[in-house]
């Protein structure tokens, strides 16, 4: 009999799960094709576009349900995006799904010309990605998604934290006729705990309140911030937690009060260091000249580490425990008593 | 737009008042890419005059014809063109290239009757499957049309495109090869040879037509005609720099700007052709 599969939760992070109540959802990827199934039943504009990833991106049943609603171009990424575009341009809503590390490298020249900038309303939707594919290796990563969208103009960044997140930017993305790029993980998500959900993605949310330090997540990373507010809170420090789903553009309105009230700012995301969340927070905190401690939780510029998702999460840090002693680390430096 | 009764005279006329065009715009700009713009135009001058139902009277409509131009650089001539059919005066094409104009240097939709924002090689032809898929799905009547390089079809997004067109079996689809032979480096033939093109887009499942690309009958002939169950594929045989003596199968004019002389000469030789074309007729 294998071992278990590691889980990216430990059993400190586990506890914390529990003294938080917090509910085992499913993968974010799952309800996007949910979500997008029901919007496609309700429109028969709304069009899904696959390159052979029908079964990666959960659509299997919305094929089978709605056959005339599923377009598929075969492994061919630059022609899912061109295709995808010249549909969008007639009117359909169309969501084009594509494993995240594919779609925004190899046609990453499709999603700038022929979406961007021509501007027609596709919804790009990286599936599986940041380190979904764990150790399939980097090939499969998608790291670099948020800093090569972000240099382009005229396209809204998403990576929704849980599932109704994702319900949320989902059926905005379909009502938006802007391009939009939805990123998705496929590991079960737990429900962030958040009373109520904003429609409009754009905005963050303040998940729990605190004025020593800010922990900002995006994405997968935000329940590892929501989780270390609570091991903090056991050692005396408050944290305010916030869930940024927008990634660009960024609320920069909530990325600066969270900046003003607390001594210290760390921001955990599934990314490489560079280019994503963690700088696009720093550029705006220096630019308003607020500059409290900073920290970056991410992945670093070097040959990532093999490993299921949950081993690469551990290995960088991007874990309750990792953003705890990120969190430590920055209000010391701010010669805060811990 | 179709409907119009203009004859092939009239058409041949059209096609060198077109280049006089495209040559002022260039020398004007000092910018322009001028060899594919003469080879492209005879294409565009039947497209726009005897094929497509679209002009600035139904350009909000659903049910258009849609025109991709995959090889933007030729952008001068089809600024003309459109400025002919009445998306917008020709007198704004003296700002080509300049500071804060909508006329960019490669299609884009700032300029009213242009589909999509192309420039990048080997984007037109996925674009225009989805664009025909929509038509299909929807049981629209209107067709697509897009014009690519002959070194453009180095890009591999094309036989990506012509693949998937084959197999959605979209008859409603034209791709239309300026085929000049030449490219910035050189013969395409001997820059990385794509022949023989015929018997490519055929085994990708395509109706393949050869034209002589400056006959106005042979284009429109083909461009007019549609394939059942298949996309068509018209391989038109062009010069690059067709209609001016020193630019014709000379390399270099691929983005050339004539100098004043040069310029001048290429007027007199279009006028001479246009008094040789009028004269025959009358």
């Amino acid at each position: 009999m294998s071992a278990p599969a590691p889980s990216v939760y430990s059993s400190d992070a586990q506890r914390q799960i529990a003294r938080l109540g917090l509910e085992k959802g499913r993968a974010n990827l799952e309800v996007f094709a949910e979500t997008v199934q029901a919007l496609a039943e309700q429109d028969r504009d709304v069009l899904a576009v696959t390159s052979d990833s029908r079964g990666s991106g959960k659509l299997k049943p919305f094929g089978q349900a709605l056959p005339r609603q599923i377009v598929e171009v075969g492994i061919a990424e630059q022609n899912l995006v061109g295709v995808a575009a010249g549909l969008a341009s007639t009117g359909k809503k169309v969501f084009a799904v594509s494993p995240g590390c594919f779609l925004t490298a190899r046609s990453l020249e499709q999603i700038k010309n022929d979406v961007c900038y021509s501007d027609v309303p596709v919804n790009v939707v990286g599936i599986s990605a940041g380190v979904s594919y764990g150790a399939l290796g980097s090939t499969h990563h998608s790291l670099h998604d948020f800093a090569a969208l972000r240099a382009i103009t005229n396209i809204t960044i998403l990576a929704p934290g849980d599932n109704r997140e994702t319900q949320a930017a989902v059926r905005w993305a379909a009502s938006h006729a802007k391009p939009v790029y939805l990123r998705f993980g496929k590991a079960a998500m737990y429900d962030l705990g958040e009373s109520s959900v904003p429609a409009d993605p754009r905005q963050a949310m303040v998940l729990r309140d605190g004025t020593d330090v800010a922990l900002i997540g995006t994405g997968e990373a935000t329940i590892h911030c929501l989780l270390a507010a609570a091991l903090l809170e056991e050692e005396g420090v408050e944290a305010r937690v916030l869930s940024v789903p927008c990634v660009k553009p960024l609320d920069i309105d909530a990325i600066m009060g969270a900046a003003r009230v607390c001594r210290a700012v760390v921001v955990a995301e599934e990314h490489s260091i560079h280019g994503g969340l963690g700088e696009a927070c720093a550029t705006v905190l220096l630019t308003a000249g607020v500059t409290p401690a900073f920290r970056i939780v991410a992945i670093p510029d070097e040959d990532t580490y093999t490993g299921s998702q949950a081993e690469i999460f551990s290995h960088y840090g991007i874990s309750m425990e990792g953003i705890v002693a990120e969190a430590r680390d920055a209000l010391a430096a701010q010669g805060a008593t811990l | 737009m179709t409907g119009s009764q203009l004859s092939n005279h009239d058409l041949q006329v059209k096609s060198l008042e077109y280049r006089r065009d495209i040559l002022r715009c260039i020398y004007g700009a000092g910018a322009g890419h001028t060899g594919g713009s003469l080879s492209c135009v005879d294409i565009l001058n039947v497209l726009y005059n005897r094929v497509l139902n679209v002009g600035p009277a139904n350009w909000d409509d659903p049910n258009r014809d849609r025109y991709v131009q995959s090889k933007g650089h030729s952008v001068e001539a089809l600024y003309v063109v459109l400025a002919d059919q009445g998306f917008f005066p020709a007198e704004q094409l003296s700002t080509l290239c300049h500071g804060g104009s909508p006329f960019v240097g490669h299609p884009t939709r700032k300029v009213p009757g242009i589909e999509m924002n192309t420039g990048a090689l080997g984007h037109g032809l996925p674009i225009s499957v989805g664009m025909a898929l929509a038509a299909k799905l929807d049981h629209a009547p209107y067709r697509v049309f897009t014009l690519l390089g002959d070194g453009e079809l180095a890009e591999g997004s094309n036989w990506e495109g012509a693949m998937c067109a084959a197999h959605y079996e979209l008859e409603n689809l034209t791709a239309i090869i300026d085929c000049n032979t030449l490219q910035i480096t050189g013969r395409t033939r001997e820059v990385c040879s794509n022949e023989p093109l015929d018997e490519k887009f055929a085994a990708f499942g395509w109706k393949v037509i050869e034209v002589d690309g400056h006959s106005i009958e042979a284009l429109s002939q083909a461009l007019i005609s549609r394939a059942s169950g298949q996309p068509t594929c018209v391989i038109a045989h062009t010069i690059k720099g067709r209609g001016i003596s020193f630019m014709e199968h000379v390399v270099s004019w691929h983005h050339g700007v004539p100098s004043e002389a040069e310029y001048g000469q290429a007027l007199e030789e279009l006028e001479a052709q246009l008094c040789e074309l009028k004269g025959v007729a009358t």
